[in-house]
């Protein structure tokens, strides 16, 4: 033990966990030191933080297995890491110039925001049972207080209060899972379970631990039957706390499920896979019926989320490289899809404030042409219309399921995909087609940037971002086998 | 030259139906009928060396078509002596249609899409009887096609107008579906579509044959059948004819046009055109006799009693075609082109008479309610006077004095005697009685127009006025032709068997046997067309002039007759209880039936309905009741195990 910590070098497939552990301890004696007018300077400063910690993952890759086998930094760790920072860094841009008005305007947000991209590093990296429960916890309990962060607002709370206990239970399923592992394999490391698996018998102990664990993971990333409290929290949350929930922690979590069903069950593949493919099949559909009936633009895209989510698990549940490599690919562009999107939403304010339903936005396309017209982009791209980037993402899944013949998967998906494109247009009809009744303010500067940055990506994904985007997801996918 | 003849019309087209509106109407008048002039005056200095001299035939490539596999078809424009003979009718005949048009016209407000739709018409026409190989005569023969859709339907404000308009074309696909057949499978059979290298091939399918439904059909024979019907349906041959006398909805000069000069002797033209190929069937050549003659027959009897002056010139029109095919059947094909040729005058002259006729009633065209405008309108009664003695053949046997349709259809009755066995026989007599029909009902229409007391009411007839000269200078022209285009072509088309087949070179099948026989038929031949003529006149003197009331009495004796031909056979009615009741209720059941009802409210709306119902079940589902969620979890999870256990096979 003591030869790891010998050197601070040895440390160094860490150094971003750390640099966000001492910059949340920075920020948070700043801020309390600091007057209560410079929120927004500690803002910057977090966002300026957080861009040093993605150019560190990117720029100056440092990898391997620390803290005695409990915490791994490999190329898919970078990949989703790279992604988790880019959506929170995108979340509290889109806090700014709304901040006051969704009452995020205290130091604390960033702070917050800096701690659970920090559980959601350690959650990537983890390479044993205990330090994903850490990980987990850390990013759960910074969510659930950013999710009542509006306190006066009744909302808020209730969204906050649901968030914190349905994640409780949802934590005790994953505690009792893994105690059950740890019963069973007498292991608490991943790859030491599944050694311990292939040795042995697979027998309903480690099925149960399994089932428990995954139903954990599950409702992290709000797949379907635990996905219930997605859409009374994205609704009651504050809007750019929503976007940030939306992308960020469901990038960790999806990378979460990712390392322990190829780490810890590998030698069981078959099991896992009847899981998620019940669960991927279940959020396609039900999200796809469900979002029908809403009339709430967050809502919808709550729902929207946890069919995304279903998407991205029929890449998983081929269980194979290209599956893998697809439900990175997925996930890079689902990121930039809802940054857009919430970007939009945030853009809309009229004189009673945000627009809060479909129906606010009749009539966009003539008062706000630019914003309709990228928010019309958003909504095709969701739908998976060539040649936007929600096509190549879906593509690369159904791609995978196929070779994976798993060809009914592959169809359920497509006919639910069908059925989404319903709603999702219905958003660009009333924006196109339907007579306006109010009018909006001119978007900040920094939202239209974020909307045109998105949107570019999203327009031009397979002319620009695409190829590489895929090379890296192959590579960090690879790392797994 | 040739490539003028054929382009100019379609410059003029271009011009007046694109410029038309910028460059106002009189000028689209006058540059469509300036190039439409310069078309015939070059047509005839192409068509006279032939008549004279015997210059041999060339062809002029316009460019390379098609090129596709095995297909190369070059766009040529064929100049020999059928083709030459076809554009001094066409661009005459247009020409002064269009200058009379000016004339009737006046008063149109679209006058200039009127002569941009004439000038189209007379280009596809063109470039239908310039092919040099099948496909450029399927271009042609569909062009002239739209063209009289378009012109039947000119006044596209009339409901009856559009139905003719349609008809007319919808019938003439199911001929034109037989001619693509035809055309489809002469590239099976011979692997080319050129005419020369069609004819080439010719010797050596002798006796091949095409597998059909387990029957071997011999291969010449059908496709002549397929290409007949083609012509059936363009030169409104019986069974295919019914477009044609509703297609008098348009205006009366387009009457004339697709009459006497375009359209109707496509089909007459596209047969003699393939002369070599229909020689060697001789199914095939039966096949066209016996619809000629019946065609002949049928149509003289219905305009018998017609009361609508253009209609009764379109049923003449319908069985002067008979005649033609009749002429090509026996194999005079000479002959069949000679009555094309004078035909164009002497209908033409027809249609523009009635036209003029019509004019000077302000759009009266019952002959019911005319009568007696001879001493109003006396130029154009003398001009109509010429064209009835043309069209019902007058003139001498034996000597070159007569009209113009005198010479061309006493050659082909004669052939068809000549032709002798019994369908010749049944062609002869089918003739005979349609010439004795079609001298009465020719008779007919003088009287019932020109002569007698006028039944027309007071004011028209006092406003009856002569057309203007612009009208009347065409009709001066095509007069003369009716005169004299039988007896000085007579020498060249059936006089002399080598004479003929010197002019016509290797443009068409001159058969000398036939023409040799045809000039030795009894003398009782000679002269059966022309007493049946005589008897035809005296009839309809009697009956309308010295007995104003014998029809009448006819009528109410025979009822039955009367409203069998006054129904043209009943033709319409059949057509509409056998094709177009069954499609229109095919239709219905299809669009309410299967479209409306199956596809659209059963599959489009119920599966929308049936999403909604499942979105209403879903939505319940969330309730904002943190206990019924966390149900929902341990419900969830309680599932993956069972599942989980289960499809793993570890319940045992």
């Amino acid at each position: 033990m003591v030869s790891e910590f010998a050197g601070f070098a040895s440390l160094a497939p860490a150094y971003p966990e750390l640099l966000l552990a001492l910059g949340a301890l920075v920020l948070l004696l700043m801020g309390v030191l600091a007057k209560k007018e410079s929120a927004p300077w500690i803002t910057g400063i977090t966002i300026g933080l957080l861009i040093g910690v993605g150019v560190l993952i990117v720029a100056a890759p440092s990898e391997g297995v620390i803290f005695a086998g409990g915490y791994i930094n490999d190329g898919f760790a970078r990949f989703m890491k790279a992604l988790v920072v880019a959506g929170s860094v995108f979340a509290l841009i889109l806090a700014v110039s709304n901040a006051e008005a969704h009452g995020l305007n205290k130091f604390e947000y960033p702070v917050l925001v800096v701690l659970a991209t920090l559980g959601m590093f350690m959650m990537i990296s983890a390479n044993d049972l205990m330090n994903l429960y850490v990980g987990l916890e850390l990013q759960s309990l910074a969510l659930y207080v950013v999710a009542a962060f509006k306190r006066d607002s009744s909302k808020a709370t209730e969204a906050g209060l649901k968030y914190f206990v349905l994640g409780a239970l949802s934590s005790g399923m994953l505690l009792y899972g893994a105690s059950l592992l740890y019963g069973f394999t007498g292991h608490t490391q991943l790859n030491e379970i599944a050694q311990a698996i292939a040795l042995g018998d697979r027998n309903a102990g480690v099925i149960f631990g399994l089932v428990f664990v995954l139903a954990g993971l599950a409702f992290k990333i709000s797949a379907v039957p635990f996905h219930m409290w997605t859409p009374d929290v994205y609704e009651g949350a504050p809007t750019p706390v929503t976007a940030f929930f939306a992308s960020a922690p469901k990038v960790a979590a999806m990378a979460l499920v990712i390392r322990v069903v190829f780490d810890a069950f590998e030698p069981i593949a078959q099991d896992w896979q009847q899981v998620v493919i019940f669960i991927s099949i279940a959020s396609m559909v039900l999200a796809s019926f469900a979002a029908i009936g809403q009339k709430n633009l967050k809502r919808l895209l709550a729902y929207s989320s946890i069919g995304h989510v279903g998407f991205a698990l029929v890449g998983l549940s081929a269980g194979s490289l290209v599956g893998v490599e697809g439900v990175a690919i997925y996930m890079a562009i689902y990121v930039a899809m809802t940054i857009g999107t919430f970007a939009c939403i945030l853009a809309l304010r009229n004189e009673d404030g945000y627009v809060e339903t479909i129906d606010d936005l009749a009539g966009l396309a003539q008062n706000r042409p630019f914003v309709a017209a990228m928010l019309a982009v958003f909504m095709f791209s969701l739908v998976g219309l060539p040649p936007l980037a929600g096509f190549f993402a879906k593509w690369q899944v159904f791609l995978a399921a196929v070779e994976a013949q798993l060809f009914i998967l592959a169809v359920i998906g497509m006919l639910a995909s069908a059925v989404s494109a319903f709603y999702y247009l219905r958003v660009v009809k009333v924006m196109y087609f339907d007579e306006p009744t109010q009018t909006f303010a001119l978007p900040a500067i920094e939202l239209r940037v974020v909307i045109a940055l998105t949107g570019f990506l999203v327009i031009t994904y397979y002319f620009t971002i695409g190829a590489p985007l895929s090379q890296w997801a192959h590579t960090a996918a690879g790392s797994l086998f | 030259m040739i490539q003028a003849i054929v382009f100019l019309p379609l410059l003029g087209a271009l011009v007046a139906g694109l410029f038309g509106s910028a460059i106002g109407h009189r000028p689209a008048e006058i540059i469509t009928t300036a190039l439409l002039g310069v078309a015939a005056l070059f047509s005839w200095i192409v068509f006279i060396p032939f008549w004279l001299g015997h210059p041999e035939p060339y062809s002029v490539e316009v460019m390379r078509w098609v090129v596709v596999g095995d297909l190369d078809l070059r766009w040529m424009l064929r100049v020999d002596t059928l083709t030459a003979i076809m554009l001094v009718v066409v661009t005459t005949v247009s020409s002064l249609v269009h200058l009379y048009s000016i004339g009737y016209m006046h008063d149109d407000p679209h006058r200039a899409r009127f002569f941009a739709y004439l000038s189209l018409f007379t280009f596809a026409m063109l470039m239908l009887v310039t092919a040099d190989n099948f496909l450029q005569m399927f271009f042609g023969w569909e062009g002239v096609g739209l063209a009289s859709y378009l012109l039947i339907g000119f006044w596209y404000t009339k409901p009856s107008a559009n139905a003719a308009a349609m008809k007319a074309f919808v019938v003439n696909r199911v001929g034109d579906f037989g001619f693509a057949l035809g055309i489809f499978g002469t590239f099976y059979m011979l692997g080319t579509l050129g005419f020369d290298e069609t004819f080439a091939a010719l010797p050596a399918m002798e006796g091949a044959t095409i597998p059909f439904l387990g029957a071997n059909l011999d291969a010449i024979t059908v496709l002549c059948l397929l290409l007949f019907m083609g012509a059936m349906g363009k030169s409104a041959q019986f069974l295919l004819h019914t477009w044609l006398p509703d297609a008098m909805e348009g205006p009366t000069p387009v009457s004339a046009l697709i009459h006497a000069a375009t359209m109707v002797t496509a089909g007459v033209f596209m047969v003699a055109r393939l002369s070599p190929m229909f020689e060697m069937s001789e199914t095939a050549t039966l096949f066209v006799i016996y619809i000629g003659a019946i065609t002949a027959f049928f149509a003289a009897t219905v305009g018998l009693v017609q009361n609508d002056i253009k209609r009764v010139i379109a049923y003449s029109t319908c069985s002067q075609l008979g005649y033609m095919f009749v002429g090509l059947g026996v194999g005079a094909y000479s002959a069949g082109i000679f009555h094309l040729f004078t035909h164009a005058f002497f209908k033409a002259l027809l249609f523009l008479g009635a036209g003029s006729v019509i004019h000077a009633m302000h759009h009266e065209q019952d002959m019911r309610n005319m009568g007696g405008i001879a001493k109003k309108i006396p130029i154009t009664y003398w001009l109509m006077i010429v064209g009835t003695l043309a069209l019902t053949g007058v003139g001498i046997p034996g000597t070159p004095l007569g009209f113009a349709g005198f010479f061309s259809k006493d050659a082909i009755i004669e052939s068809a005697y000549a032709f002798g066995g019994w369908s010749g026989s049944f062609a002869f007599w089918s003739l005979v009685i349609a010439a004795l029909f079609t001298s009465f009902y020719s008779w007919r229409l003088i009287h019932l127009t020109f002569h007698g007391k006028t039944r027309a009411d007071h004011h028209t007839f006092d406003h009856a006025h002569e057309s203007p000269n612009v009208m009347l200078v065409p009709l001066y022209v095509l007069a003369a032709g009716a005169v004299l285009s039988g007896v000085l072509f007579y020498g060249v088309f059936f006089e002399h068997a080598e004479h003929v087949a010197e002019f016509f070179g290797v443009s068409l099948v001159v058969d000398a046997h036939i023409l040799e026989e045809a000039h030795h038929v009894p003398t009782w031949v000679k002269w059966s067309a022309t007493a049946a003529m005589v008897v035809g006149f005296i009839t309809a003197w009697y009956m309308y002039i010295r007995r104003p009331e014998a029809p009448k009495e006819l009528a109410r004796e025979h009822p039955g007759l009367y409203q069998f031909l006054l129904n043209k056979w009943y033709f319409d009615e059949l057509y509409d209880a056998i094709f177009v009741k069954p499609a229109r209720w095919i239709g219905n059941a299809l669009w309410k039936g299967f479209d409306d009802w199956f596809v659209d409210q059963t599959i489009v709306e119920g599966l929308g309905r049936r999403v909604r119902q499942v979105t209403d079940q879903v939505t319940r589902l969330q309730s904002g009741y943190l206990y019924h969620y966390a149900f929902a979890m341990l419900i969830g999870v309680a599932a993956l195990i069972t599942w989980a256990i289960a499809a793993g096979g570890l319940l045992g």
